[in-house]
């Protein structure tokens, strides 16, 4: 418990610290959203329709964004080394720095979409049910790509690599988080099961991943 | 004071055996055969062309590569898994994160690296060590403004931070002045009269230190042979 505490507060002070991003990926999201309705057209009916939609694309993007840094940093200046080479279990490590990212850059997000939910004219409940599919499936997305960090951490240009590699893995968060929120609007009672099936992949992508992403680092080497 | 010395180390490893290691990065031989045994309070100094594989030995005996084939003992702990907290890795590249100040980077890997022991009153404070390196002026300057000798000072303020038996150092006196080296030196031979071991590569020569020089050289395969001690 004192390693997680001590790896954990010295990866979210690196965050927050000027250069760690934690910010950037905040204002990425808002930008994102901000500009969308530009592109779609001052529809209200319209934008309250496909609000979720976009939250949640802009959330996997922004999310994407400072994710191949996740231990590229570490491995760059050596850290990565000592903390491998120290007695403690690369899989511990992984997890902890995954849920050092997650609330630094995704937290920010979800708090600030009932905001941006305003923005795009989405009613209430369907922000509070949005904001429940954030927070359950956004675990799943960093998860995912810390996979896609630990496979591109020797590459210059990893940060390109890494949507690529792992945005067709993310489909199926996608669906069922927007589909929680969506079924909403036709008066379905659907909610529950969509939000039960993506409990269920987040839970498979956060138990999975820190396993898969160690195992990359341990044999990158 | 020698006395306490002798005894720090004395319920870890004791000696490092290793025997025919063999070394195979994606598909391609490094080196076979590798045997060699360094006891408590000896140092073995690793010398050899640039690219035979030094600074990859270093990183298996770390437990950062794996090898092929051969083993390597660590006798005096019961369990062999365990071995990571046993040894430090001094490796080319500093560990120094330019946000943050050189208290919080050392007081991290202090309270990362947990100690061999029990108790924590073996250890040293961040700020015990800092003066021992001649550093303790620096104490709350961030990582971005450090010299690189200032860096490669800190690197080496983690090996006291946690008390640890075997040292493993790839170069470690790159970016040192004259002065630093010195005090360094006097830390290797601190490290060697209280029982600890040191496994290090270097082209630099440590005429002071009870070194035994081997060479890695490359004869088709590549192959450790003692060299000969003047």
């Amino acid at each position: 418990m004192n390693s997680f505490l001590v790896l954990f507060s010295r990866d979210v002070k690196l965050n927050i610290r000027s250069g760690g991003g934690a910010l950037l990926s905040c204002f990425f999201f808002f930008i994102l959203i901000a500009i969308l309705p530009f592109a779609v057209g001052p529809d209200l009916q319209l934008l309250s329709k496909i609000g979720s939609a976009i939250i949640w694309f802009a959330a996997l993007l922004s999310l994407l964004l400072g994710l191949d840094h996740l231990f590229k940093a570490d491995y760059d200046d050596g850290s990565l080394d000592v903390m491998l080479s120290s007695s403690m279990s690369v899989e511990f490590i992984v997890i902890t720095k995954l849920i050092a990212y997650w609330c630094v850059n995704a937290l920010p997000l979800i708090l600030i979409t009932p905001l941006l939910g305003l923005m795009l004219n989405i009613n209430f409940i369907e922000i509070a049910i949005l904001c429940l599919s954030l927070l359950i499936g956004t675990p799943a997305l960093a998860a995912l790509g810390a996979i896609g960090a630990s496979l591109t951490i020797r590459m210059v240009k990893g940060g390109v690599l890494l949507p690529v590699l792992i945005l067709p893995f993310t489909i199926p968060i996608l669906i069922f988080g927007v589909s929680a929120t969506a079924n909403i609007i036709n008066g379905q009672a659907y909610i529950t099961q969509s939000l039960i099936y993506l409990s269920g992949i987040s839970l498979l992508c956060c138990a999975g991943a820190p396993i898969t992403a160690a195992y990359a680092l341990k044999r990158i080497q | 004071m020698t006395q306490i010395y002798q005894n720090f180390f004395s319920k870890t490893v004791e000696t490092i055996v290793c025997k025919e290691l063999c070394v195979e990065r994606s598909g391609r031989r490094i080196f076979d055969n590798i045997s060699f045994s360094i006891k408590a309070g000896e140092m073995l100094l690793i010398k050899g062309e640039n690219g035979i594989g030094k600074s990859t030995l270093l990183r298996v005996l770390a437990g950062l590569l794996h090898h092929q084939n051969g083993k390597i003992e660590y006798i005096g702990i019961s369990d062999q898994e365990d071995y990571p907290r046993h040894l430090h890795y001094l490796g080319h590249k500093d560990p120094i994160k330019s946000a943050l100040t050189v208290r919080e980077q050392l007081d991290f890997w202090r309270a990362f690296l947990p100690s061999i022991f029990e108790s924590n009153k073996e250890r040293l404070s961040t700020f015990d060590v800092l003066k021992i390196l001649d550093l303790n002026h620096a104490i709350d300057v961030p990582g971005a403004y450090l010299s690189q000798g200032q860096r490669r000072r800190i690197s080496i303020a983690r090996l006291l931070l946690s008390p640890r038996p075997l040292w493993i150092l790839d170069e470690p006196t790159v970016g040192l002045d004259t002065q630093s080296e010195q005090i360094f030196m006097t830390l290797m031979q601190d490290h060697l009269n209280k029982g600890g071991m040191i496994i290090a590569s270097t082209h630099v020569e440590m005429k002071n230190l009870p070194a035994t020089p081997m060479h890695l050289t490359q004869d088709g395969l590549i192959k450790i042979e003692e060299a000969t001690v003047e």
